[in-house]
C-alpha cells in the first residue's frame, strides 16, 4: 500500500515524505484525485465548504484579537477599543470576526437546508446528520459566548438573559444559574469563563468537523437526485472537478462577505453594543443576533418559561430524529412532489420565526411567532411522517448518468 | 450608492432579518442625511470634521467626555503635527504620581487622551442634576443611524405640545426616546465663531460636530472604505479567473 502510494507521486521530495508519512496519499483520498465524487452536485453543495473556511477564518482571526483583548470586566470593552483604534489593522481583524460569524451561520444555514431538500440525512447518513448537528449546537455556543466578551451592553443582558433561562429547569435550576455565572450575577467570573470556552469550542469545533468529513467519506455526497451512484460513470474525482467549483463559491462567498465587511460592517450588530454593559440599565429591547431570532422567538411564544425552554432547545434536538420522522425511503425532494412544498412552507415559517425573534413580543409579531412555532413542530412530527406514509414519488431515474447523459 | 438604496439592498440581502433588531420607538425616524462619508467611495470633509471638533471643544466638553480619543487622532482632521501638539498643550491634564508621591498637573501632550470634564460618573451627575452627560467616543455607532440621529437630535428642540407633561428640569425634544431630555439646547445661532468664516447656525454646527462625532467613533472608516475597494475588484477578478477555470476544467467531462 506505502509502494502504491509513494509511487503514485513524481517528485522525489513529495515521494520521500509520502514513504515515510502518507499525508499526501491522505489529503488525496479526502479532498483529491482518489475521492470519487457524483458528478452531478450543484452549487447548493458548495456550502458545506464554505462552512469550513469560515471556521478557518474565524479562527486565525480570533487568535490574533486575543492577543489584544483583555477579559475583564473593567477593561474588555477597552480593550475592543484599543483593537479598533490603535492596533495595526485591529478594526479590520474585529470586523472580519463579527461578520465572520454570521457568515458562519449563513453558510451553515443553507447547507442544513439543503440537507433537508435533498434528504441528505438519510441512511446510511444518520451519524453524518448527527455531527453537523453537534456542530450546530457547538457553534451556537461559541457565538453566544463570543458576543459577551466585548462586554457590551447586548453582551451583558443577553448573557443574563439566555443564563437565566436554565433557572426554569425545576429545583436545580437556580443553583445551576449561580454556578454557570460563578457567582450571584454576571459578573467578571463569568466573562473569564465565557472567554476560555470561547477559544477552546471552535477546537471542538475542528475535531467534529474531522469526524464530519470522516463520516462523509464513508458514503461519499449525497447528490440532487439523492440515488446512490452506481458506477465509475456516475462520478468524478473531487479534485479537479470539485476543488475548482468549490473555489469559485470561494470567490463569489468572499464578494459577499466582504460587501459587509468594507461597507455595512456594523449592519449586523446592535448599537446597544457600543455601550459598555451597566448592569444598573437595561436595554428597551433585549435581542440577540440574528441568527438566534428563530429560537428566539420559539422561546418566547410560549407563555410558560420552562414550556418555553423546552421548546427552544427541543427545536434543535428534534432534528436529531429528522432521519426517522422522515418516514420516505425517497431523499431528493425532486421526487417528492408533497413533501417539496412543504419544505418551502417550512423555510417561510422559520423566516416567519426570524421575523418574530426580532420584534417586541407583542401583537402581531406574537401571533406570527405562536403560528410559526406550531408549524415548526407540526411540521417534524406530524407532516413528515404522514408524508412519507402517504405521497407518491415520482419514478427515481435508474443512475445519475441517465438524466446527464439526456441533458 | 445612496446609503438609502444601499440600505435597501442589504435589507433584502438579509431578508430584513436584522432590521427589526433596532427599537421602533414613538419618536420619529431621523431625517438621512447626506454625508460625505456615505456609500462606499465616502471620505470625511476635512473642514467639516475641523468644525465638528470646533463645536465638541467650546461646547459638548464642558460636560461629555470622549475618553477613547487622543490629540495625536486629531492629525487624522488636517491638523499638522506642531498645531496637534500646540493644541494639546492648551489643555492640562492629570499625571503622576511623581517622585514625591504625589498626582500633578502638566500640560497636555499628542499622546494624552482628551481630558475629561469630571473626574467620575458622580461627579458629573452631582453637576448636572442627577443626569449623566455620555462619554461621545462612540456614541454615533451607539445609535441606530447614529450621525442622523445626532444631527436631528441637536436640531429637535421644540416647545412642548400643549398639554404634554414636561418634568422639572427637562426639555421637549422630537427625536430623543421618551421626547423629555435633561440636555438644554446646546447649540445657538453664532455659539461658536468658525475659524474658515462659515455662518455658525445651529443647523451647521449641528452637522460639522455630528461628522466629527462619527469620525471619532469610526476614525478607520476611510482607510475601511479604501481597503474595500481594492480588496472587491481583486476578488471579481479572481473569481473570474476561478469561473473560467471552472467552465474550462469541466468542458472535459461531456
Amino acid at each position: 500500500m506505502a509502494d502504491n502510494n509513494s509511487g503514485f507521486f513524481a517528485n522525489p521530495l513529495v515521494k520521500w515524505i509520502e514513504y515515510r508519512l502518507p499525508v499526501f496519499s491522505t489529503l488525496d483520498h479526502m479532498v483529491g484525485s482518489q475521492y470519487p465524487t457524483p458528478k452531478n452536485l450543484s452549487y447548493w453543495w458548495n456550502f458545506g465548504s464554505l462552512a469550513g473556511l469560515c471556521l478557518v477564518i474565524q479562527i486565525l482571526t480570533g487568535i490574533v484579537l486575543v492577543m489584544h483583548y483583555t477579559p475583564h470586566t473593567a477593561m474588555a470593552f477597552d480593550s475592543v477599543e484599543h483593537i479598533m483604534r490603535d492596533v495595526n489593522y485591529g478594526w479590520l481583524l474585529r470586523y472580519m470576526h463579527a461578520n465572520g460569524a454570521s457568515m458562519f451561520f449563513i453558510a451553515v444555514y443553507i447547507h442544513i437546508f439543503r440537507g433537508m431538500y435533498y434528504g441528505s440525512y438519510k441512511a446510511p447518513r444518520e451519524i453524518l446528520w448527527w455531527l453537523g448537528l453537534i456542530i450546530f449546537l457547538l457553534m451556537m455556543a461559541t457565538a453566544f459566548m463570543g458576543y459577551v466578551l466585548p462586554w457590551g451592553q447586548m453582551s451583558f443582558w443577553g448573557a443574563t438573559v439566555i443564563t437565566n433561562l436554565f433557572s426554569a429547569i425545576p429545583l436545580v435550576g437556580e443553583p445551576i444559574v449561580t454556578w454557570l455565572w460563578g457567582g450571584f450575577a454576571v459578573d467578571n467570573p463569568t466573562l473569564n469563563r465565557f472567554f476560555s470556552l470561547h477559544y477552546l469550542l471552535p477546537f471542538v469545533i475542528v475535531g467534529i468537523v474531522i469526524l464530519h468529513v470522516l463520516a462523509l467519506h464513508q458514503h461519499g455526497s449525497n447528490n440532487p437526485l439523492g440515488i446512490d451512484t452506481k458506477g465509475p460513470q456516475d462520478r468524478i474525482p473531487f479534485h479537479p472537478y470539485y476543488t475548482i467549483k468549490d473555489a469559485f463559491g470561494v470567490g463569489v462567498f468572499l464578494i459577499f462577505f466582504s460587501f459587509f465587511l468594507f461597507y455595512a460592517p456594523n449592519y449586523l450588530g446592535h448599537p446597544d453594543n457600543y455601550i459598555p454593559a451597566n448592569p444598573l440599565v437595561t436595554p428597551e429591547h433585549i435581542v440577540p443576533e440574528w441568527y438566534f431570532l428563530p429560537f428566539y422567538a420559539i422561546l418566547r411564544s410560549v407563555p410558560d418559561k420552562l414550556g418555553g425552554v423546552l421548546l427552544m432547545f427541543g427545536a434543535i434536538l428534534i432534528l436529531f430524529v429528522l432521519p426517522w420522522l422522515d418516514t420516505s425511503k425517497v431523499r431528493s425532494a425532486k421526487f417528492r412532489p408533497i413533501y417539496k412544498q412543504l419544505f418551502w412552507v417550512f423555510l417561510i415559517a422559520c423566516i416567519g420565526l426570524t421575523y418574530a425573534g426580532g420584534q417586541p413580543p407583542e401583537g402581531l409579531a406574537l401571533v406570527i411567532g405562536r403560528a410559526c412555532t406550531i408549524y415548526y413542530f407540526a411540521h417534524f412530527i406530524i407532516l413528515l411522517p404522514l408524508v412519507g406514509w402517504f405521497e407518491k414519488p415520482l419514478k427515481l431515474p435508474a443512475s445519475i448518468s441517465e438524466p446527464v447523459l439526456k441533458a | 450608492m445612496k446609503m438609502t438604496t444601499m440600505r435597501a439592498i442589504l435589507a433584502a440581502l438579509t431578508l430584513g432579518l436584522a432590521a427589526p433588531a433596532f427599537a421602533a420607538g414613538e419618536q420619529p425616524a431621523p431625517p438621512a442625511v447626506k454625508w460625505s462619508f456615505n456609500g462606499p467611495f465616502g471620505t470625511f470633509d476635512r473642514a467639516e470634521l475641523q468644525r465638528g471638533y470646533q463645536v465638541y471643544k467650546e461646547v459638548c466638553a464642558a460636560c461629555h467626555a470622549m475618553k477613547y480619543v487622543a490629540f495625536r487622532n486629531l492629525r487624522d482632521l488636517g491638523f499638522s503635527e506642531a498645531e496637534v501638539k500646540a493644541l494639546a498643550a492648551t489643555f492640562q491634564v492629570n499625571d503622576g504620581p511623581n517622585d514625591a508621591g504625589e498626582m500633578f498637573q502638566r500640560a497636555g501632550q499628542p499622546q494624552d487622551k482628551f481630558p475629561s470634564p469630571f473626574p467620575n460618573e458622580k461627579a458629573a451627575r452631582a453637576s448636572n442634576g442627577g443626569a449623566y452627560p455620555l462619554d461621545l467616543s462612540l456614541i454615533a455607532k451607539a445609535r441606530a443611524q447614529g450621525p442622523d440621529y445626532i444631527k436631528a437630535l441637536l436640531t429637535g428642540y421644540k416647545p412642548a405640545p400643549a398639554g404634554f407633561a414636561l418634568g422639572e428640569g427637562l426639555q421637549y425634544n422630537e427625536y430623543f426616546a421618551g421626547h423629555q431630555i435633561a440636555m438644554p439646547q446646546p447649540l445657538n445661532d453664532d455659539q461658536v465663531t468658525y475659524a474658515d468664516g462659515t455662518k455658525a447656525s445651529v443647523e451647521q454646527m449641528a452637522h460639522d460636530v455630528s461628522a466629527f462625532l462619527m469620525w471619532a467613533a469610526e476614525p478607520k472608516l476611510e482607510d475601511r472604505k479604501r481597503m474595500g475597494l481594492k480588496v472587491m475588484i481583486f476578488l471579481i477578478v479572481l473569481t473570474g479567473l476561478f469561473f473560467a477555470a471552472k467552465k474550462r476544467i469541466w468542458r472535459k467531462l461531456h
